[in-house]
């Protein structure tokens, strides 16, 4: 491709942006990181990571003016991946302080059962529920590394791609057309991790081109 | 099915690992950043950076090192040593570490523990506690602050400094106060056991496990991979931390993996190296 995707990582000081920079750029993705609602209307794909409490990263994406940016990109139908807390705010509720999300996905967040250690730390395997382009080439019931203590229980159950068992069966890969994310951190996950992120830039190949193909 | 961890750890003085190291097809012995590519590649579940360097400015030295090991390695990181401020730990986050690793820091003002999991989360703040049985009369030292202090019952002491200086904490009781305060993991090394290669203390790692609900670190002692595996079963730790026995050479990270599954034990099996 002639140009360069524009690739967005949202940065709204919410954990380790420079790992999924890393991991992004080692596919061949020069990202641009910002926090500037603005960027998102021209972006070719977003990536929206994540780590620690939902309820204040809903105050900093609220205070930076970035849920309906969010809402109306995701609306879009471009590719958009989300990471960790990135795939728990997409939700409608969570049960973590009790909060409001920006309820793109139908369902809710939920937190891991008593009596299990918490958070949920190390890694666990995937078992592919549905086939998508996410996951080419990932091996049934391959490990990602985890680190979370709340989990994403979607309404509809046929986008839930991967699911994880930690006390409960959980949503660990939730994928709907380009609308995808994952409650492992893909870019700690070693080579199989970085497999999820070259997967992502082939949808975003693929979704450019469709969008030139219909400009032309 | 969650996994157990093995966690090989690297200490580093002035930037550079300063253990010896098992690796033949290596460039450089000392180089963090070529050492864990190599125990990443083993099949090593994450890796903790150890600073040993007694001075203040090697701060700058070791934010370097994570950021050149962070380049390299998709695995998780942890840094520890010296780290004493809210803003130390934000450096380390920044330059790439996902949790960092507090021992004398902690016991010497517990609100790093609690500021730290506030502002960047419970999952990246580790509390490393050195332990030591207790052995003579306790209630001799004058106990921190805490209101922890050691009791007829206490059997393990917490040590900080790298174990050279008494706290008069019990560890059982430390340990619950640290997870209370927002630690997200307990790093546990044993004094007794350390450097002996006879085996964790089991007794110990199982008191700390059952009393706290986060995942424990096992550590010190490890000599065979029979100390893995008892680690594991007797003494209920979620994860393990080994130096020697991989450094020298005795056994491959691999084949601890071998032996803990062949038992029974649920490892990550080693990723087929297809991507690089």
């Amino acid at each position: 491709m002639s140009d360069q995707a524009k690739v967005v990582v949202i940065d709204y000081q919410s954990g380790n942006i420079r790992s999924v920079t890393r991991a992004l750029e080692s596919v061949g993705v020069s990202p641009l990181i910002t926090g500037d609602p603005s960027e998102l209307p021209g972006a070719d794909a977003v990536v929206f990571p994540g780590v620690g409490s939902g309820p204040a990263a809903m105050s900093a994406l609220e205070s930076r003016g970035l849920v309906a940016p969010l809402r109306e990109y995701v609306e879009s139908g471009r590719p958009f991946l989300g990471i960790c807390l990135g795939l728990q705010l997409l939700l409608d509720r969570t049960e973590e302080g009790d909060a409001n999300c920006l309820g793109i996905i139908p369902g809710s967040v939920r937190r891991l059962p008593e009596g299990l250690k918490v958070p949920h730390m190390g890694w666990n395997s995937v078992t592919v529920q549905a086939e998508h382009a996410l996951l080419d080439g990932i091996p049934q019931n391959s490990h990602f590394y985890f680190v979370h203590s709340y989990y994403a229980s979607p309404s509809e159950s046929s986008w839930v791609a991967g699911s994880t068992e930690y006390g409960v069966p959980f949503c660990s890969v939730y994928a709907h057309s380009n609308l995808v994310a994952t409650q492992f951190h893909p870019e700690k996950s070693g080579p199989v991790g970085l497999v999820i992120y070259r997967n992502f830039l082939s949808m975003i190949e693929k979704s450019r081109t469709k969008t030139l193909g219909s400009v032309a | 099915m969650l996994t157990k961890r093995i966690i090989p750890c690297l200490d580093v003085d002035a930037g550079r690992v300063v253990k010896g190291t098992s690796f033949v097809d290596i460039r450089d012995a000392g180089d963090p950043a070529e050492l864990a590519y190599l125990y990443d590649r083993e099949g090593g579940d994450e890796l903790v950076f150890l600073d040993i360097t007694a001075s203040s400015d090697s701060r700058d030295t070791m934010v370097d090192v994570v950021r050149r090991v962070s380049d390299q390695v998709f695995i998780p990181l942890t840094v520890g040593g010296g780290i004493r401020s809210v803003e130390d730990v934000r450096r380390m986050l920044n330059a790439g570490a996902d949790k960092v690793s507090l021992n004398t820091a902690a016991v010497n003002g517990p609100s790093l523990v609690s500021d730290g999991a506030d502002q960047f989360g419970n999952q990246c703040i580790v509390v490393a506690i050195d332990a030591k049985r207790v052995t003579g009369p306790t209630g001799t030292q004058e106990p921190l602050p805490q209101d922890l202090p050691l009791d007829g019952d206490s059997r393990w002491e917490v040590y900080t400094h790298g174990g050279r200086t008494r706290t008069g904490l019990d560890a059982v009781k430390w340990a619950v106060r640290a997870v209370e305060l927002g630690a997200g993991e307990i790093l546990l090394t044993s004094m007794d056991a350390d450097g002996h290669l006879a085996g964790y203390d089991l007794d110990l790692t199982r008191a700390i496990s059952q009393a706290v609900p986060v995942p424990v670190i096992a550590s010190g002692g490890a000599g065979t991979l029979e100390h893995l595996f008892e680690a594991f079963t007797d003494g209920q730790a979620d994860a393990v931390l080994a130096a020697s026995i991989f450094h020298y050479g005795t056994y491959s990270i691999g084949e601890a993996k071998d032996y803990l599954a062949g038992r029974g034990i649920p490892v990550r099996p080693r990723q087929a190296a297809s991507q690089s």
